[in-house]
């Protein structure tokens, strides 16, 4: 589903990634981890297609009605149209929009994308309400503006709200767990495994092991200075939260 | 992608600049020559076929300007005016002469109005809302009049009220903004050509909203209108203005002045929607608009509420006001002044507060983008006999990209110790990352744009009319289409 070939990108004329190969197919989870500063984020804005970042060489293939298309230069926007949701690890604060109003919009958007029917106000409702319970979200955020003056675990969970309203073939969750109590990592790890299925995958980013205890991925990657240094079963997940990263960089 | 562009081009017929309205209306026009002195003020008074009164209360106005100095105290820079070289006076020729109806206008105005979403024919009028339009010098039709005139509400072009009922302008015209107030005023009460005139007797609420649409066409022509609404006892009225001009490199002067009365228990809802040509990239032509707009709450009880988008105009110069006269009287001031180009707007409001439990609310937002400048002024005074007033007054402005810049001058003067006023400010950025964050969403640049100016502008909107606010966003969103980066 998601095919990065030897890519190179870079943010404000530094290059981060150097060389980075990623295959991911549907229905697994992938676990990205390394130390800090190694491309984490960067490889997850460069496949959601953030303008400040730019890819060098290499390619990014996701499959797009059943052939894989290179997206590298593709608006962010219909990237998100067709199936890629990233998770933000500092999701951004809309003040004066309504989280349903931007909920809704979203959700029609990709709508009217693959043809189907759109939602009004009274149609969504019921939908968003029911995708919030399985969060443990307080109804009154869906009133609220979006991520404005909610707690740090709020925005994360609102996140995965987003990510279950979108339904995406491809989610990166970048960081999800940084800035998470175990109890709403518990809750968040929840609201991703149900949204998990064989015909989705997931690219989830983190620094730390804890995560992978609540969402456990098929394949664990450690990248380092830009590129996969390591490729195996979620065992080197615990080997590392043993081990730290040295043994593997060394 | 190209085939997105396309769409875009089409519900958005875009000119040069990104201004939909500049085209220009080829009419045989009825105009002065350039220039100001006594000789066209006595024209345009006969041309109007004015009272005598009138006449002498222009000269005098008159007389008084010419003893007056442009204002340059405004956050902004422009080059002096050069007064003689404007036409004070320009008409689309009838086909007739007599008693005016549509059918002796000339068609191309009537197209005009139409292109601009003002149908005025009988057949094809907006329902809900009774628009006088008022084409360069003079008013081209005025629909709804006859409905209103079984409530006994008159609105009509102010030269007409001048025939129609001389002794309510006489009472009311100048009682709030005297020609003695500023430089523009004088100007405008010397040689003001059309407007609207309302007037919604006592314990009527005017069923309809009151428009009038402002279309400047003619070259090297000022607009200076004036409008006089009137709210006797209890009376209600929602009023709308709109306003556009054609793309020209020059600039246009237009100094309107605007006078709202409420009488005790009366509302009057002044919406405005400006939209004047506003010059291209490199600040190249555009309109001037310095504008006075001042409301009395003469009676108990009354309330005035302005709200304006500011969209337009090389230069915007506006602070509509309210004296709060009578006892529990009611100031609203709610803004959006949208910047963008080069283009200067310093624009705000005065509550004055007067009698004893009065109370004002300003809400103003400001955005910026390109190598604009946008400032908001406000005076808050509270007089001594305003026992217990209350002021609330929230300023926000929003910056898009680096280049421009937004200012806030509020200022606030108490003399009585009662008072209780509440001042907030804030200055934020729409950034690349909210722009990102909702493309990733799966919404367009353009519609990321859209929520987050709608959002920052909902306090002011949602006081707008459904269509109104309608209108609003979607000249937000034109204006800002390429401005973030």
């Amino acid at each position: 589903m998601l095919n990065i070939k030897d890519l190179y990108a870079s943010v404000d004329g530094h290059q981060i990634l150097k060389g980075l190969d990623l295959s991911v197919k549907a229905g697994e989870v992938h676990a990205i981890m390394g130390p800090n500063g190694s491309g984490k984020s960067t490889l997850s804005k460069i496949v959601a297609g953030h303008p400040q970042y730019t890819v060098d060489r290499g390619s990014i293939e996701f499959e797009i009605n059943g052939a894989m298309t290179n997206i590298a230069a593709m608006e962010p926007d219909l990237r998100a149209r067709e199936g890629i949701f990233l998770a933000f690890q500092y999701p951004v604060e809309i003040p004066g929009v309504p989280t349903s109003e931007f909920l809704r919009s979203s959700y029609n958007a990709l709508a009217r994308h693959h043809g189907l029917a759109e939602m009004d106000p009274l149609d969504f409702d019921p939908f968003i309400r029911e995708k919030m319970k399985v969060l443990e979200m307080d109804e009154k955020y869906i009133d609220r503006a979006v991520n404005v003056d909610f707690s740090g675990g709020e925005k994360k969970r609102n996140e995965i709200l987003q990510m279950a309203v979108l339904n995406p073939r491809l989610a990166v969750l970048d960081e999800t767990d940084s800035g998470l109590d175990v109890d709403s990592m518990k809750i968040v790890a929840h609201g991703v495994n149900v949204l998990r299925t064989k015909r989705n995958a997931m690219v989830v980013i983190t620094h730390y092991q804890r995560l992978l205890n609540y969402i456990k991925p098929d394949i664990v990657h450690v990248l380092y200075q830009g590129r996969i240094i390591k490729t195996a079963g979620p065992e080197l997940a615990l080997q590392i939260e043993e081990k730290g990263y040295d043994w593997l960089i060394a | 992608m190209s085939d997105k562009s396309e769409v875009l081009q089409n519900s958005y017929p875009v000119e040069p600049g990104g201004y939909k309205y500049g085209f220009i209306t080829d009419v045989e026009a009825d105009a002065a020559p350039k220039g100001l002195n006594e000789q066209i003020i006595a024209f345009i008074s006969r041309k109007k076929d004015e009272p005598a009164f009138m006449l002498e209360w222009r000269l005098k106005a008159y007389r008084h300007w010419l003893g007056m100095k442009e204002p340059h105290w405004a956050n902004f820079k422009y080059a002096p005016i050069d007064y003689q070289d404007i036409r004070y006076y320009s008409a689309p020729k009838k086909k007739g002469t007599g008693p005016s109806s549509l059918d002796e206008v000339d068609a191309e105005v009537v197209k005009a109005f139409e292109k601009l979403g003002i149908p005025l024919t009988e057949q094809k009028r907006l329902a809900g809302v009774a628009v006088d339009a008022v084409f360069d010098s003079v008013s081209v039709g005025t629909t709804h009049q006859k409905d209103l005139e079984k409530l006994g509400i008159i609105f009509c072009p102010i030269s007409e009220a001048l025939r129609k009922c001389p002794e309510l302008v006489k009472k009311y015209m100048g009682s709030v903004v005297p020609h003695t107030d500023n430089f523009f005023a004088a100007l405008n009460a010397a040689v003001f050509t059309d407007g609207s005139f309302c007037y919604i007797p006592e314990g009527v609420r005017c069923p309809v909203d009151l428009s009038t649409y402002f279309r400047i066409n003619a070259k090297d022509t000022g607009q200076f209108e004036r409008t006089l609404i009137i709210a006797e006892k209890g009376a209600y009225v929602s009023y709308l203005e709109g306003c556009t001009a054609p793309v020209r490199d020059e600039n246009q002067l237009h100094a309107a002045v605007v006078e709202l009365i409420a009488l005790d228990d009366a509302q009057i809802k002044y919406s405005t929607v400006q939209n004047w040509y506003a010059g291209d990239k490199e600040g190249r032509g555009g309109i001037y608009n310095f504008v006075t707009k001042r409301g009395m709450c003469a009676g108990v009880n009354s309330k005035i509420s302005w709200t304006q988008v500011e969209a337009g105009s090389a230069i915007t110069w506006k602070y509509p006001s309210v004296i709060l006269k009578g006892d529990n009287a009611v100031g609203e001031f709610y803004s959006v002044a949208l910047t963008s180009n080069r283009m200067n707007a310093d624009t705000g409001t005065k509550m004055i507060h007067m009698g004893r439990n009065t109370r004002s609310t300003i809400i103003s937002k400001g955005i910026s983008s390109d190598f604009s400048h946008n400032s908001y002024r406000g005076l808050v005074k509270i007089m001594p006999s305003a026992e217990n007033a209350r002021n609330f007054s929230q300023c926000d402005s929003m910056l898009v990209g680096n280049n421009c810049s937004a200012n806030t001058f509020p200022r606030i003067e108490v003399k009585n110790n009662s008072a209780t006023l509440e001042h907030e400010a804030t200055t934020s950025k729409i950034s690349a990352e909210q722009v990102f964050y909702l493309q990733s969403r799966g919404l367009n640049k353009e519609e990321a744009i859209a929520l987050v100016i709608n959002g920052f502008c909902k306090d002011v909107f949602k006081t707008l009319p459904l269509e109104f606010a309608v209108e609003a966003v979607r000249l937000l969103e034109m204006k800002l289409e390429n401005s973030v980066g």
